[in-house]
This record gives structure tokens, sequence and C-alpha cells, in this order.
């Protein structure tokens, strides 16, 4: 029987090259210091994100987007057996990507690990940030119920106030003058067809950076002599460790979908006024509240304008920050970076909170 | 995750034992955790299954206006979840079939012309009267239904036996 597993294994190997593969694990190291706990967040991303195609491929068994869109979803919730359970992992697993994807960034950033040569994953990574925020904000509609669609029509008129192309294109992305049923069937393409096979090469070419270069140590560590520095080797140790935080984060992904299941609001109806006290999911509370703060301030369509701009100005400065701190010692570039990170972090929170209270 | 070292283990035999026990426990609680993941996914899917399973369970099928059906001809109704075939010969005969070829699955047809009840998918023919294969690749003859009539229509029911 061993012999048989060796000459099958060898017979494989000749042909595919596993003991380059298994060299290649040997090999890998994960450095190992006070802010090692930040390296398992882009680990759970990726688990959420798997987690995230299972369970999408289980709802689209059942799922039809079109005018049937809202039964076809009421069916899975409340006519198939453990239908609201996948439904609800697919949602809250939605909202932990978000958020493990948020940490992730925001853990590289402070870290610095956006420095020569892995400024192609910063990229890589915001461009998977807002990929994945087109997978929450499509997802978001295909239940069709009364919060999908105000969602989607506000979502929607936001890049309608852009100049000469912004109400066209919007007409365009909603397939009408406002949301109807080929938006659904258009978001469901979009959300199970294109962002999927945008997001997968994106994703390979983003892992393939992180194994080529490595993981990347923050400052305070790189400025110790080598001999200090400590790695612990990624297989198996590393990948244990990563397992145990998997397990913790389905573990409470399950208890949060088994306890909270997923709400399934009354059918959307173009007749029907919104719901008081309707308003965004967290993760785009802070720019709702930003929006609407600025909205006081400077009423109409200038409001709008106004805020579209700095979210525009805050984000490509976040894209550029590589460019602007380049260098490996302390200073000035270094520092202002840090605090113009650490003030984005707190505006968001902050915003975020005060959008909520301002309910 | 790792099988915890024993301290410095004494003898060789104590050591493989620990660690045996570790693995298969860990193994056995992998197990019930992959169960437990997959048990809520099979049901899922197996969902409209047990719907149709359900359905396949009636016992009685009532087709109102199916006493004017013409002689020498034929009907198509639903049995449940299955095609079924409700034959009136030219003697007044009345037969009921489920109208799945016993070969392969496809729906069978009644030809009057030639009093055969015929498969197109594979050439398998039936005795119109029995449902017995006749010739072909069928196996074994079509499931027989019980057909009454009454005033105003005519009821098929499961035979006793396999109902």
């Amino acid at each position: 029987m061993k012999n048989f597993c060796s000459s099958v294994y060898s017979w494989v190997d000749e042909r595919l090259g596993l003991a380059e593969l298994q060299a290649l694990a040997r090999h890998k190291t994960v450095p190992w210091h006070a802010h090692s706990f930040w390296y398992y967040w882009g680990g759970l991303s990726l688990m959420f994100f798997v987690l995230q195609a299972v369970t999408g491929m289980l709802l689209l068994v059942y799922y039809r987007p079109g005018p049937e869109a809202y039964e076809s979803v009421r069916q899975i919730t409340y006519d198939t057996h453990f239908g609201w359970l996948i439904r609800s992992l697919h949602s809250w697993g939605a909202n932990l990507m978000i958020a493990a994807v948020g940490i992730h960034m925001f853990s590289v950033f402070f870290m610095k690990a956006y420095r020569k040569p892995r400024e192609f994953g910063w990229w890589s990574g915001l461009g998977l940030l807002g990929l994945g925020m087109g997978f929450g904000f499509s997802g978001y509609l295909l239940p069709m119920d009364e919060l999908a669609y105000f969602a989607t029509t506000v979502g929607l008129d936001i890049p309608s106030g852009l100049p000469v192309i912004g109400s066209k294109m919007a007409a365009l992305v909603r397939g009408g003058l406002e949301v109807n049923e080929h938006t659904v069937q258009r978001f469901s393409t979009l959300h199970v067809i294109v962002l999927p096979l945008l997001f997968l090469p994106l994703l390979g070419f983003h892992l393939y950076l992180v194994q080529r270069h490595g993981n990347a140590v923050p400052p305070s560590e790189e400025s110790k002599p080598a001999a200090q520095r400590q790695a612990i080797p990624f297989f198996p140790h590393f990948l244990m460790k990563d397992m145990v935080m998997w397990l913790i984060a389905i573990n409470l992904l399950a208890v949060m979908a088994a306890i909270y299941p997923w709400d399934l609001g009354p059918q959307a109806d173009s007749l029907k006024p919104a719901p008081v006290g309707i308003h965004p999911e967290w993760y785009f509370m802070s720019q709702f509240q930003v929006l609407k703060m600025l909205g006081h301030w400077v009423p109409g369509k200038a409001g709008e304008f106004a805020g579209l701009g700095l979210f525009t100005v805050a984000l490509v400065a976040w894209m550029l920050v590589p460019l602007y701190d380049t260098s490996r010692q302390a200073g000035r570039r270094a520092r202002n970076t840090t605090v113009f990170g650490l003030l984005l972090l707190l505006a968001t929170i902050a915003t975020t909170i005060w959008g909520y209270l301002a309910l | 995750m790792n099988p915890p070292k024993p301290p410095s283990p004494p003898e060789a035999q104590g050591c493989g034992n620990r660690r045996t026990f570790v693995r298969v426990a860990a193994g056995g609680v992998g197990l019930c955790y992959a169960a437990a993941f997959a048990y809520p996914v099979y049901r899922y899917l197996e969902s409209p299954v047990e719907k149709s399973a359900s359905l396949a369970a009636v016992s009685e099928v009532s087709l109102p206006e199916a006493h004017k059906l013409a002689p020498g001809t034929a009907l198509m109704f639903k049995f449940g979840s299955r095609p079924a075939l409700l034959i009136h010969h030219p003697d007044d005969e009345w037969v009921a079939l489920i109208a799945v070829c016993t070969h392969l699955g496809c729906t069978v047809q009644y030809q009057g012309d030639q009093d055969r009840i015929y498969c197109a998918c594979h050439g398998g023919v039936y005795n119109a009267r029995t449902g017995g294969n006749v010739s072909g690749p069928p196996p074994k003859p079509l499931e027989r239904l019980e057909v009454k009539r009454t005033e105003s229509a005519v009821v098929v029911s499961r035979p006793a036996r396999t109902a």
C-alpha cells in the first residue's frame, strides 16, 4: 500500500512538480513579533470570501431574479429547509467580510506595508475593496424588499447628481428611470457573473504578490538588527493559527446567523413612501452622514457635489499614499501619513456613530 | 491544533498511544464539525425532492369531464408528480397507467391506430390494455392504476397493494 502511494505520488510529482511546491511551503515563513496578530486579517477576509462564494452558490440554486425575485427569497427564507440559515450566513458573512477587510486595510496602512515593493499589493487591495463594496451594493437589492428598494434608489440617485453623464449613467445601470425588475436582473448578473469575473483574477494577483514579497514588517520591527527578528514557518505553524482564527470566525458567524436571522421586509412597492428611520448598512453610514451634513450646510445639488468631491479627494489621497510615504526611515512624511490615516479612521468612526445617533 | 508533545516521552509506546488518541479525537471532532455544516446544506438542497415526493404520494386523482373522452382516444394527466395516461378503448374498456417508460423514464404515448403504447426515445412498445412490455428495451410493464367511473368524472387511484 505504502509502495503504491509513493509510486502514485512520484508519477504526479514528475508531471506537476509537487516537490517544488513542498519546498516553497517549507521555506515560507511569517515574521513573529508584537504586531503579528494583524497578519490574520487578510486570511480571514479570504476565508469570508470563500464562504460568500459557497453560500452564494447555494442561494443561487433557488433565487430567481426579475419579477419573481421577492417571492423566491420569501420561499428560500420560509419554505425551504435551512434556507433562512443559508441566507443569514450570506448576509452576515458579507458584513463580517467587509469588517475583516476594513481591519486588514487599516492594519496594512499603519504597519506601512504599502511601501516599496508592495505598492501593487496596496492598489490591488483597494481594488478588491471597491469590488467588495460593489458586491455589497448589488447584492443588497436582490431580495427586492422595501429596504433593498430604497437603498438602491438612494444609492443610484447620488451618482446621478454628476453633471451631463450622471443621470444617463444611473438610468442605464437601473434599466429604467426608477428601480424595477430590470434593475434586479441586472444587479444579479453583476453580482454573480461580472463582479466575480473581475474579483477572482485580482484576488489571484493580490495573493501572488503576498507570496512573492512575503509579509511586511512594521517600522518598529524593521529598525531591529536582523538577528533579533523572529519568524515562524508558515506551514504548518502559521496555517494552524490561521485556521484557529477561521474557526473562531465561522463560529461567530454561525451564532449570529442562527440567533439573529436576517430579516426579509415587506415586498418593494413603488407607491409606498419610504419607511421612517430608513438608513444604510453600517459600512455606508459614514458617507451617508457626511452627505447629510453637507446637505444641511450646502443645500441642493451643490451639497451632494461637495460630498462626492470630498470622497474623491480622500480616496485619491488614500490610493497615492505609497507614492508619498516612500522612505524606510522615520521622517516627516512617514509621520504625516500616520496622522492622515488616524484622522481618516477617527473621522469614519465618528461620522458612523453620529449617523446612528442622528437617526 | 498541533498534537501537544507529552513532557519527555519515557517510552516510545506510551508516546505513540497518546499521539494516536489526540489525532483520532481531533479527527472525530473535525468530522462532527463538518457534519454540522453538511446536514443543513443537504436538507436545503433536498427540499424540493421532499415536496415532489409528498406530491407523488397522492393515492387518488379525480378527472372531471374525463368521462366524455371519445372511444379510441387517450388523455394525459398528472398523477401526483408523474404523468399518467387515461385510455378509453373502442370497446369501452377504461385503462389508466403511469406514463413513465420503465426503460429510462421517457413519457410514453398512446397510439390508438396501432392499439399500443409507444415510447419514442428507444422504441419500447407496451400493451395498451395491460401495460405489459411487448417489445423493445423496457424491462417491465407500466405501472397500472385503477379506474372508477362516476356520473361526472373518472376517478383514478393507486391499486391497494402498492399504496
